[in-house]
């Protein structure tokens, strides 16, 4: 309890709530798995900055007790990519929608993770554009509905954390909102991680694709996302057919390369020295 | 002690060390003709100075890049062309909205479109006044000469890290192409006006009382910025008072320090009867012509010549129009400052275009004629 209050004390902008978001939003959850990782990176208040794309979820940051800036849609990652070039030492989570990164912002999205520049990328992914009341993303499942898919979208989604390592992350783990103290511990690890950390979080949107799509109110929502995932540990024991329809999370992969941004000022101290 | 040194050099590299010269140490970018050699120049130099130069991955990116590191503190600089600059513009807006200081250059080349990308023009004075969407202020200069690019560059830096808005540096191809001697200053005589690093406890980075240094990130000030209207914490609004007055104090800095934003210079005769008024590398031809006609022959001939565009320099306008029964404005484009002369003129003088759009610059013989039909 002690926790939870110094946690809203320090890191919540308490005046600005109540949030905008719908009754039974993801956001929330996600938002709140956020604030416990970076008390538990033990990072200097200071030190943290908030930055967000535009959609329901980018909204965070307005709620987020610390620096924080919210972009232009899809943009947050090349925000986020000149002020940590210019300002190394801060420690930036970079909040965004699965429209805002996969669509508009993919390009940022595949050269901050080739460039392997140390931020953190949250994506709370709920296969829709909720802010806009339900148009199909990217990341949108075949044949699920949308304003602008009123009869399933055609369009095939991609695989965000494939599309990372195929662009060269160094980091990338997907967590749900039905399990928020796993998704806690992944965002932690993104965090420590030096390189370009991508964390997926599903989160269900009620309203703009879950109702649209008869898959009930929030909690059968969080349940179904429950009940189809697979801990990644679990998936390695587990034959291939078995896991075709199953949503993989933990730590999907992580490896060490070298970090744009201090590879820079390494570069340039050589070269005057 | 000799307090300058003259050095040749290019109008773009002229953009590029005025840039440094002015405490510039960040620059993102994108390549693009004809603007690209200020990115080689920055790429070359900043490293040595302990400064940022990033490539990156498109030209939204590097606007988006600059405004970043300059919410981190740095003074911060970007060049591009008409077709980037297109691109650039809804982070134009954000960084005018959101009081983050920073400079743009566009090196004009001839559109619409891809165009004629070696091409001079000066097609881009709108867009630059009107580029991004909504009723926003702007401030806009046009060098023309690569010692005037050096100066004006300076300028915008520091006009915008006072006046936390972005500056536009329309240069015209010719002028970042074209070699001249600038007098560079020795290290240290150059006045890089600071923002004031000490802010009193209750600083609030959008005051209602005015103006206020923009405290970097990562100094325990926790504010919010935001592309949406917001109140002087920076925290969203859409309640129609504070939207009102929130847009009022965009608009309002600008109009407080309009005689340090406003530049313009006067020459030839000192009751003239005919004027030209241009601006960017028409005012080489223009001098060209008063040289002849004032200097050498002594006709009733002027040119007023505008470094700063945007806001517009009405008084100027307004006053010149009582003293001169004509105004020429010379523009390589279809016409586009020539509407802004004629609303300011306000009927006191009669107002006459001369536009080129072949990509070629304007050249003495053609205004000298249009003059020539005026004073007889
Ligand atoms: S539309 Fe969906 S994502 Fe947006 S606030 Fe509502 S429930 Fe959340």
């Amino acid at each position: 309890m002690a926790l939870i209050e110094h946690l809203t004390q320090e890191y919540l902008r308490t005046k600005k709530l109540p949030h905008i978001w719908c009754p039974g939003c993801g956001n929330g959850i996600v938002t709140a798995a956020l604030i416990r990782a970076i008390e538990r990176t033990g990072y200097d208040q200071r030190d943290v900055v908030i930055v967000s794309g535009i959609g329901c979820s980018s909204r965070a940051a307005g709620y987020l007790n610390f620096n924080t800036l919210h972009t232009t849609h899809g943009r947050a990652l090349a925000f986020a990519t000149g002020l940590k070039m210019a300002r190394p030492e801060l420690k930036l989570f970079v909040i965004m929608g699965d429209g805002d990164c996969s669509a508009i912002g993919g390009n940022h999205f595949i050269h901050a993770a080739r460039r392997n520049i140390d931020l953190n990328a949250v994506i709370i992914n709920n296969h829709i554009y909720g802010m806009t009341g339900g148009q199909h993303s990217p990341l949108t499942p075949t044949g699920m509905k949308a304003t602008t898919a009123p009869r399933g979208t055609l369009e095939r989604p991609f695989d965000l954390l494939v599309l990372a390592r195929g662009a060269g992350a160094t980091f990338a783990a997907r967590g749900i909102a039905a399990q928020p103290r796993q998704l806690e511990q992944l965002i932690v690890r993104g965090a420590t991680h030096k390189g370009f950390s991508v964390v997926e979080a599903l989160s269900p949107c009620p309203i703009a694709y879950g109702r649209r799509n008869k898959l009930g109110g929030a909690v059968e929502m969080l349940r179904s996302m429950k009940d189809s995932s697979i801990s990644v540990e679990r998936a390695a024991e587990t034959e291939d057919a078995e896991l075709k329809d199953k949503t993989i999370t933990g730590v999907i992969y992580s490896f060490d390369a070298p970090e744009y941004a201090e590879e820079y000022y390494r570069s340039i101290s050589d070269n005057k020295g | 002690m000799p307090e300058t040194k003259p050095v040749l050099m290019q109008g773009n590299e002229a953009c590029a060390l005025g840039a440094i010269s002015a405490g510039v140490r960040f620059y993102a970018g994108y390549p693009i003709t004809p603007s690209t050699e200020i990115a080689e120049h920055m790429a070359e130099k900043l490293p040595d100075l302990g400064g940022v130069f990033i490539q990156m991955e498109d030209e939204i990116a590097s606007m988006a890049a600059i405004i970043g590191a300059s919410i981190g503190g740095m003074r911060t600089l970007t060049a591009t062309s008409g077709p980037g600059f297109s691109l650039k513009q809804e982070n134009i807006g954000y960084a005018i909205m959101a009081e983050i200081p920073c400079v743009v250059v566009n090196v004009q080349r001839m559109g619409p479109s891809t165009g004629v990308p070696t091409a001079p023009a000066q097609g881009d004075v709108m867009q630059a006044r009107w580029g991004t969407h909504g009723d926003h202020p702007i401030i806009v200069f046009s060098p023309a000469s690569v010692y005037e690019t050096y100066y004006l560059t300076i300028a915008a830096v520091n006009l915008s890290q006072k006046l936390r808005q972005p500056v536009i540096i329309l240069l015209d191809e010719v002028i970042g192409h074209m070699r001249e001697k600038v007098l560079i200053p020795e290290a240290g005589k150059l006045l890089v006006e600071k923002a004031s690093d000490l802010v009193p406890s209750d600083w609030k980075p959008y005051d209602e009382k005015g103006l206020t240094p923009l405290v970097p990130f990562g100094f325990g000030h926790y504010y919010h910025v935001t592309g949406l209207f917001h109140d002087q914490y920076g925290f969203p609004t859409g309640d129609p008072p504070q939207v009102e007055r929130a847009l009022d104090r965009l608009h309002h800095k600008l109009e407080k320090n309009r005689d340090e934003i406003i530049l313009t210079n006067y020459i030839g005769h000192k009751e003239p009867r005919v004027a030209i008024v241009t601006y960017g590398c028409t005012v080489r031809s223009a001098r060209a012509v008063v040289t002849k006609a004032y200097w050498q022959n002594r006709l009733p001939v002027g040119l007023l010549s505008l470094q700063t565009i945007w806001p517009f320099p009405a008084r100027e306008i307004e006053a010149l129009a009582k003293q001169v029964d004509v105004i020429i404005v010379p523009e390589m484009n279809m016409g586009q400052i020539v509407g802004e002369v004629e609303r300011y003129a306000r009927g006191q003088a009669e107002v006459i275009p001369l536009n080129r759009y072949d990509g070629e610059m304007i050249n003495p013989d053609q205004i000298y004629e249009q003059m020539g039909r005026w004073l007889s």
